[in-house]
């Protein structure tokens, strides 16, 4: 599936806005990042495997929050930094 | 006569990003390079100074979780770390690190070794140069942990609770000293397996029982790299000083002008003479503005292990209502001793003649939140 990436983390693709990764759930498709963008899944999920306060993830524009969320059906997973920060 | 092996630099950690000066080998000319990591919050930078090349960056920012970036050229080129402090995975109090707030590299005849602490307040240690970190078990999964370090803690200090002020004996790189806001001093004789409070002597006004075990919140811990029985604390509560073997701190910041109080956040130490400390104290009173007492920055100095305090403020601004955090004030090892300091107002001073004059280095730069000498002068 395409997955779209937000500016703050271009540097682990190489600049890439649009990616493609793999998997059954959400955790799939981060974990699959992760082996292709070593470093990225730990500044989007915590070491307890809950997404970050100030992260997001739209499926099919809803925001989703529950990484275990099935991606049946959809071909792009969208993450996004939160309105936050300055 | 004053000595310097190399042309000093001092890195400055801030909320959005790293700054570089580079000093003339005399101290007088600064040269402020671009940033790195820019928009990235950077709690802490410090080089090692066992090889004077490898540079540690404790990073964050405000939507990205926290890492650790890593340099083995002086800054030059940089990698982040393959795998960042963090908690063990299924921790039983479901932590994860927020920030990582504090580095020291570790003991000399351990090269690689490093030590992070974190907020929540987390302690952990890499032994290959800051690539891979583990957690210090002994600490973080202390039975008494949660009652030390006030978890959950929703009622922590204004950033979040963090560990700081992690100190290793350079005599016994078992014997480790850290600093919990809010939490006190803990000490560990062996390499972090148990641990003990210390903080008998210390004030805690902010508690209903002010003669408690733990519960202080120290804001800043220095051992003497010469003599490491003595330890300066700057404390919410007061500058203190600990003379072991013993177990109770003095409080030396009594002997400070009444108007000016003893309140800060750095404590930063002469390299060579123990009796010698720098303080840059801050308006604790009403509200706690945490600003410049009568909004007129100066610096104070003791020669004589805080009997007596100096005020140093030749050169800098007569009015001006800033502060400076616990990582934003450090010495080098010239001599005389060059001091520095930088303000939450985004200014780097420093003072080639151990406080006697000030010279501004840099300014107009975001709020500093370290402050830390390069390389082995």
């Amino acid at each position: 599936m395409r997955v779209r990436i937000p500016t703050p983390l271009r540097s682990y693709t190489g600049g890439e806005a649009n990616v493609t990764a793999t998997g059954t759930t959400v955790a799939d498709v981060l974990a699959d990042l992760d082996r292709q963008f070593p470093g990225l899944r730990f500044r989007v999920v915590d070491e307890q495997g809950r997404l970050r306060d100030h992260m997001t993830v739209w499926l099919d524009g809803e925001r989703c929050r529950d990484l275990t969320t099935s991606l049946d059906a959809l071909d792009e997973l969208v993450l996004m930094q939160a309105l936050s920060g300055g | 006569m004053t000595t310097m092996q190399s042309d000093p630099r001092v890195l400055v950690g801030t909320r959005k990003g790293l700054f570089t000066l580079s000093g003339s080998t005399d101290r007088r000319r600064w040269t402020l390079g671009e940033p790195e990591f820019l928009g990235h919050i950077i709690h802490h930078a410090v080089v090692d100074p066992r090889d004077g090349e490898t540079v540690l960056v404790a990073a964050k920012t405000g939507h990205l979780g926290p890492t650790v970036f890593r340099s083995c050229d002086q800054g030059r080129t940089w990698s982040e770390a393959t795998r960042p402090p963090a908690f063990r995975a299924g921790d039983p109090l479901g932590r994860a690190v927020r920030s990582v707030f504090w580095l020291t590299p570790g003991p000399v005849d351990e090269p690689g070794s490093w030590y992070a602490g974190a907020s929540p307040q987390g302690l952990f240690r890499t032994d290959d140069g800051g690539d891979t970190w583990e957690p210090v078990d002994g600490w973080n999964d202390h039975p008494s942990w949660g009652e030390w370090a006030e978890w959950p803690d929703v009622e922590g200090t204004p950033d979040g609770s963090m560990l700081h002020s992690v100190n290793v004996d350079p005599r016994d790189p078992d014997h480790l000293y850290i600093g919990l806001s809010g939490g006190g001093v803990f000490e560990s004789t062996d390499g972090g397996s148990d641990w003990a409070p210390l903080n008998a002597g210390c004030a805690a006004d902010f508690l209903p029982d002010p003669d408690v075990a733990y519960g202080h919140d120290p804001h800043c811990v220095r051992v003497h790299p010469a003599d490491p029985d003595r330890l300066y604390m700057q404390n919410h509560c007061g500058i203190y000083r600990l003379d072991r073997p013993g177990t109770r701190w003095t409080r030396i910041g009594d002997n400070m002008p009444r108007d000016v109080g003893d309140i800060g956040f750095p404590v930063e130490l002469h390299p060579r003479d123990r009796d010698t400390a720098w303080v840059f104290p801050m308006d604790g009173t009403d509200v706690w503005p945490r600003t410049c007492p009568d909004g007129r920055p100066a610096v104070y100095r003791t020669r004589d292990g805080g009997d007596s305090w100096e005020q140093q403020c030749v050169g800098l601004p007569e009015r001006g209502w800033l502060t400076v955090k616990r990582q934003a004030m450090t010495t080098d090892a010239a001599e005389p001793v060059g001091v520095y300091f930088g303000t939450t107002s985004g200014e780097v001073w420093g003072s080639a003649d151990e406080g006697g004059s000030w010279a501004c280095l840099a300014s107009h730069l975001p709020e500093i939140y370290s402050v830390e000498v390069a390389g082995t002068p």
